[in-house]
């Protein structure tokens, strides 16, 4: 079964994608292997080089306009003809432990488009992080999908979870509230790949915000970072230098190391999910973790580097 | 001015019945359209299929008004028409089919609904977002005011807002919030000098509930309100212009579809909410028939709801006197407690930046009020008769006659408006068609501009209502409402919700996932109130929900059911297409290959029941299944035996 889903994917068999979530999603023991063998098959062993796909991480606060940014995206990289999947993570209730998965509603496209796919999935308990098996997902469908954009809700926490898997981190700001402008200054945010600037139809207040946050970018020194200016709804505007500095900062990316450096923080954030601090401790701490990681094949995937760190911590 | 509100199947058909209401007595038409003309769609679109005559008369284009109005003089009728997303164009149809009967504009009456923030928050049939839509409003008012200067632009409405769940203060407070949003775009382009004859037209539809004497207090709580606002932020001086006028709906929300015949009672002491007080009585009222909650009213049953106001009318003493309440403590202190409340709130509203701007904050607000509703009526804190009490019965004779005590829309209508259409476009001239299609898009993309006149030369031209919409969509972009179910905080918790939640983590351990179920609304349909209370109590019982909001298509369900691995759907329709839409959102999902079991929800005539649950429908719940926290025990059930799984709770 998870060969021929790993099959597929090889052969960019997007229709593979609905039973691939459902498979990396399934908690119960007995799907573990079948998971594993799924990850192995989309391994960059199997499959001679890093996954085709461009993971993209899109995160920002609430009402930030993501989902009306992410319908313009999605038709602006169709239009290229490259297929989507949208991995969209919400958070969930802590009381009930449900979730309301409500935002997917606003993204916009054709039904009848094979080449567009959309999974929400609730975020679990954990603050800002991702689901645990997004980080999953991501690699798999990344064999398949030309772009693979992984949404997130939040400020200041999730970006840092999120560009531990994507290629490439974008990070959205709404004009007028000044959360990015000061979790960039006091650190608490990272400096992301592309910062985008929603609701430029605002006029000076989106002008305004973009100018801020290019200063601050000055300040710390991360001149490069493009601030894009979009508006998606009429006249839409900023998509096309949207999608321009994503692809430019992917090809300027060193590709593997990025990836290697993902497979091997997601190793280790599932190895402590698993046993947490306990287990970090009997490796011999977060940083001898990170030294036996490092000394492994660099085109292992995440279930076999999280095995070196199950059998270290049993030795 | 006595109506009631009608239209359905076609031009001819409503037409006929209007000419019959009139002859009955009463004094004015109040159109119903169908969902297409609502939310700009042509009867071959898509989107209209299985809606096309069903809620309304479909009016697709200036051959469809001339019919719809034929032998109806337009000099003498006061028209009311239930059209909001799209009252630019209706009204522009109207206006050339009265011209066309040699009726000038300026001596049209009526008025357009075209309250587009209720539409946002409670009834969906928005077609353009929220700036555009103010837009559109803002310029009916200022063509109005100097070419149909006896025609009211907007009739806000605070009824839906009811029927979502609103509080009297949540009602008053958002119903006036909406207005001053609607007057301070309209200061922009109108003179000031106007603005006293602006502010006269503004009229206001409200709801009336059962507990009649607090209704009463709000409707004078409103008319208080209303003449402040008036003076001090519009600088209105004439008292005649500052007088609150308003039409009623009574309630639907508390209508039951258990013993329905109790609904007439409640009708009718909703009509004393609004008539009872000389100083807050209502302007126009239309009472709902007492079998809504089962399925279209027929004639007949429209009568019965006329004939209550020709009693309370002509029979009582009710109009003989001055204000009774007048110099009354216990109605004063009443009146003073809303005002309270409402201004309270109406400043929150203004703190997000007045009411386009807090449509999310106030649906939000809604979707809480109302599931604290259901709550109490589920514990019997609040008491519906015939539903958590009194609950036994003898079987009623007025719902057992052969059409089950409803009226049913013949499934041919929407194949011939198909045809129609089709023959109106061969039949034009295209070039002149398009001409003014391409003016009303350079007037849309040039905000300086008043839309009406192009929208007028269109209607004109022959262009159709759904080539009007789209070139407007084109301009202004489309939209999705906000669904205020995410921001809905989690409820109370109760023994019964904590054994469906024990059961739902146990079928998710089963299952290796978090049981996931879908809630959607295929069609036009847009009462999203209980399709939003279902979404949360899933919710709360643990699940996760997929809640795709209103307006989707049968291939839109089915591929987000696919790609989102849903291991249950839950489809809701109040528009009365279940048996055109549920079956092509069943052909859907085979096709895409989905399995999995589907409930359905809504106002399904019984009769209709078995035919879909033999197309494949595993469940079908309507208005009397009160109980939601009951129906996730049964999906729960549903999902555990599709899967095999034996749950603990069922073997004990």
């Amino acid at each position: 079964m998870s060969d021929d889903l790993a099959a597929r994917l090889r052969a960019r068999d997007l229709s593979a994608a609905p039973a691939v979530l459902n498979l990396v999603e399934n908690r119960s023991p007995a799907k573990r292997a079948e998971i594993e063998a799924l990850l192995a098959g989309v391994s960059p062993a199997a499959l001679g080089g890093e996954a085709p796909g461009h993971v993209v991480g899109i995160t920002g606060p609430p009402g930030a306009g993501k989902s009306t940014l992410l319908s313009a995206l999605v038709a602006a990289w169709r239009a290229r003809g490259r297929s989507v999947a949208v991995l969209a993570v919400d958070p969930s209730s802590k009381r009930t432990g449900g979730a309301l998965l409500g935002d997917r509603a606003r993204i916009v496209y054709d039904p009848e488009d094979r080449g567009v796919f959309i999974r929400s999935t609730a975020a679990g308990t954990r603050l800002g992080g991702l689901a645990p098996s997004t980080r999953a997902a991501a690699h798999a469908l990344a064999a398949a999908f030309d772009v693979v954009v992984i949404e997130t809700v939040g400020v200041g926490q999730s970006e840092t979870e999120v560009a531990e898997v994507a290629d490439t981190v974008a990070v959205i700001v709404q004009p007028g509230s000044g959360d990015a402008l000061q979790f960039l200054k006091s650190g608490i945010m990272e400096v992301p790949d592309v910062l985008v600037v929603t609701k430029a139809d605002l006029g000076q207040v989106a002008m305004r915000a973009r100018r801020d946050l290019s200063a601050a970018l000055r300040s710390l020194g991360a001149r490069d970072t493009p601030v894009v200016a979009v508006s998606s709804v009429p006249p839409v505007s900023g998509i096309d230098e949207l999608v321009a500095a994503l692809d430019a900062h992917r090809s300027s990316l060193d590709l593997e190391a990025r990836r290697l450096a993902a497979r091997r923080a997601g190793a280790l954030a599932d190895f402590v999910a698993e046993h947490g601090d306990a287990g970090l401790r009997a490796v011999g701490g977060r940083r001898a973790a990170q030294r036996l990681l490092a000394e492994q094949d660099p085109a292992a995937d995440i279930p076999t580097l999280v095995r070196v760190l199950d059998q270290a911590a049993r030795s | 001015m006595m109506r009631t509100y009608a239209g359905h199947s076609t031009a001819e058909k409503s037409n006929e019945l209007y000419r019959s209401n009139l002859a009955k007595g009463q004094t004015g038409l109040s159109v119903a359209f169908d969902l297409p003309t609502q939310t700009g769609y042509d009867p071959d679109h898509v989107l209209a299929r299985g809606e096309v005559g069903k809620v309304g008369v479909p009016v697709s284009h200036l051959g469809d008004m001339r019919t719809l109005m034929s032998g109806i003089p337009l000099g003498e009728m006061n028209t009311s028409m239930t059209i909001n997303a799209t009252a630019a164009w209706l009204l522009a149809l109207y206006i050339v089919a009265a011209e066309e009967q040699g009726v000038p504009a300026a001596k049209l009456q009526g008025t357009t609904q075209n309250d587009i923030v209720k539409e946002f928050l409670a009834r969906g049939t928005y077609a353009f977002p929220p700036e555009p839509s103010m837009r559109l409003i803002a310029d009916m008012i200022a063509y109005t005011v100097t070419e149909v200067p006896r025609w009211n632009p907007i009739n806000i409405c605070s009824y839906h807002l009811q029927e979502a769940g609103a509080t009297p203060v949540q009602e008053i407070a958002y119903a006036m919030s909406n207005a001053i949003a609607v007057l301070d775009a309209a200061r922009e382009r109108v003179p000031q000098e106007l603005m006293g004859k602006v502010f006269a037209r503004m009229s206001f539809f409200v709801n009336a509930g059962v507990r009649f004497i607090e209704e009463h207090a709000k409707l004078r709580a409103m008319s208080i309100l209303w003449e402040q606002i008036g003076r001090e932020r519009y600088g209105v001086e004439d008292p005649k212009h500052l007088l609150f006028r308003y039409g009623v709906q009574v309630n639907s929300l508390g209508l039951t579809e258990q013993q329905p015949e109790n609904n007439v009672q409640r009708i009718v002491l909703e009509a004393l909410a609004v008539t009872l007080g000389r100083n807050a009585r209502a302007r126009a009222i239309q009472l709902p028939a007492w079998n809504e909650a089962l399925g279209l009213p027929r004639p007949w049953d429209q009568q019965w709801s006329l004939r209550i106001q020709q009693v309370l009318a002509y029979e009582t003493d009710l109009l003989e006197y001055p204000d009774i309440f007048e110099g009354s403590k216990v109605m004063d202190g009443l009146v003073e407690e809303l005002l309270e409340g409402a201004r309270a709130e109406m400043a929150v509203v203004a703190e997000h930046g007045g009411a386009v701007e807090a449509v999310a904050y106030m649906k939000a607000a809604l979707v809480d009020s109302h599931r604290e509703r259901i709550r109490r009526i589920e514990t019997g804190e609040q008491v519906v008769v015939g539903i958590n009490k009194f609950t036994e019965t003898e079987p009623s004779p007025l719902a057992s006659g052969e059409d089950g005590g409803i009226l049913t829309v013949d499934p041919g209508v929407e194949e011939q408006a198909r045809e129609a259409i089709a023959r109106w476009r061969a039949e034009r001239d295209q070039a002149a068609v398009d001409r003014a299609l391409a003016e009303l898009a350079r007037v849309a993309a040039d905000p300086s501009e008043n839309i009406m006149p192009a929208t007028i030369a269109a209607a004109r031209a022959g262009a159709t209502t759904g080539e009007w919409a789209q070139t407007l969509r084109d301009a202004f972009g489309e939209y999705r409402a906000p669904t205020g179910v995410g921001e809905a905080t989690a409820g109370p918790v109760s023994v019964e919700l904590d054994e469906v939640r024990e059961g739902v983590e146990e079928l998710s351990e089963q299952l290796g996932r978090t049981l996931k179920i879908l809630v959607g609304k295929p069609g036009l349909d847009g009462h999203s109130n209980g399709a939003e209370q279902i979404a949360v109590r899933a919710r709360d019982a643990g699940m996760d929900v997929v809640y795709d909001g209103i307006r989707l298509t049968p291939a839109q369900i089915a591929k987000s059911a696919l790609d989102e691995g849903v291991h249950v759907i839950g489809l809701s329709i109040l528009s009365g297409s279940h048996r055109e839409l549920i079956p092509a959102v069943m052909d859907a999902l085979r096709e895409v290959g989905v399995d999995v079991p589907v409930v359905v929800g809504g106002i399904i005539p019984d009769a209709d029941v078995e035919p879909l649950k033999r197309c494949g429908v595993a469940a079908v719940y309507t208005p009397k299944d009160f109980d939601l926290t009951r129906i996730m025990g049964d999906i729960v059930a549903l999902v555990a035996r599709a899967h095999d799984v034996q749950l603990a709770a069922a073997r004990a």
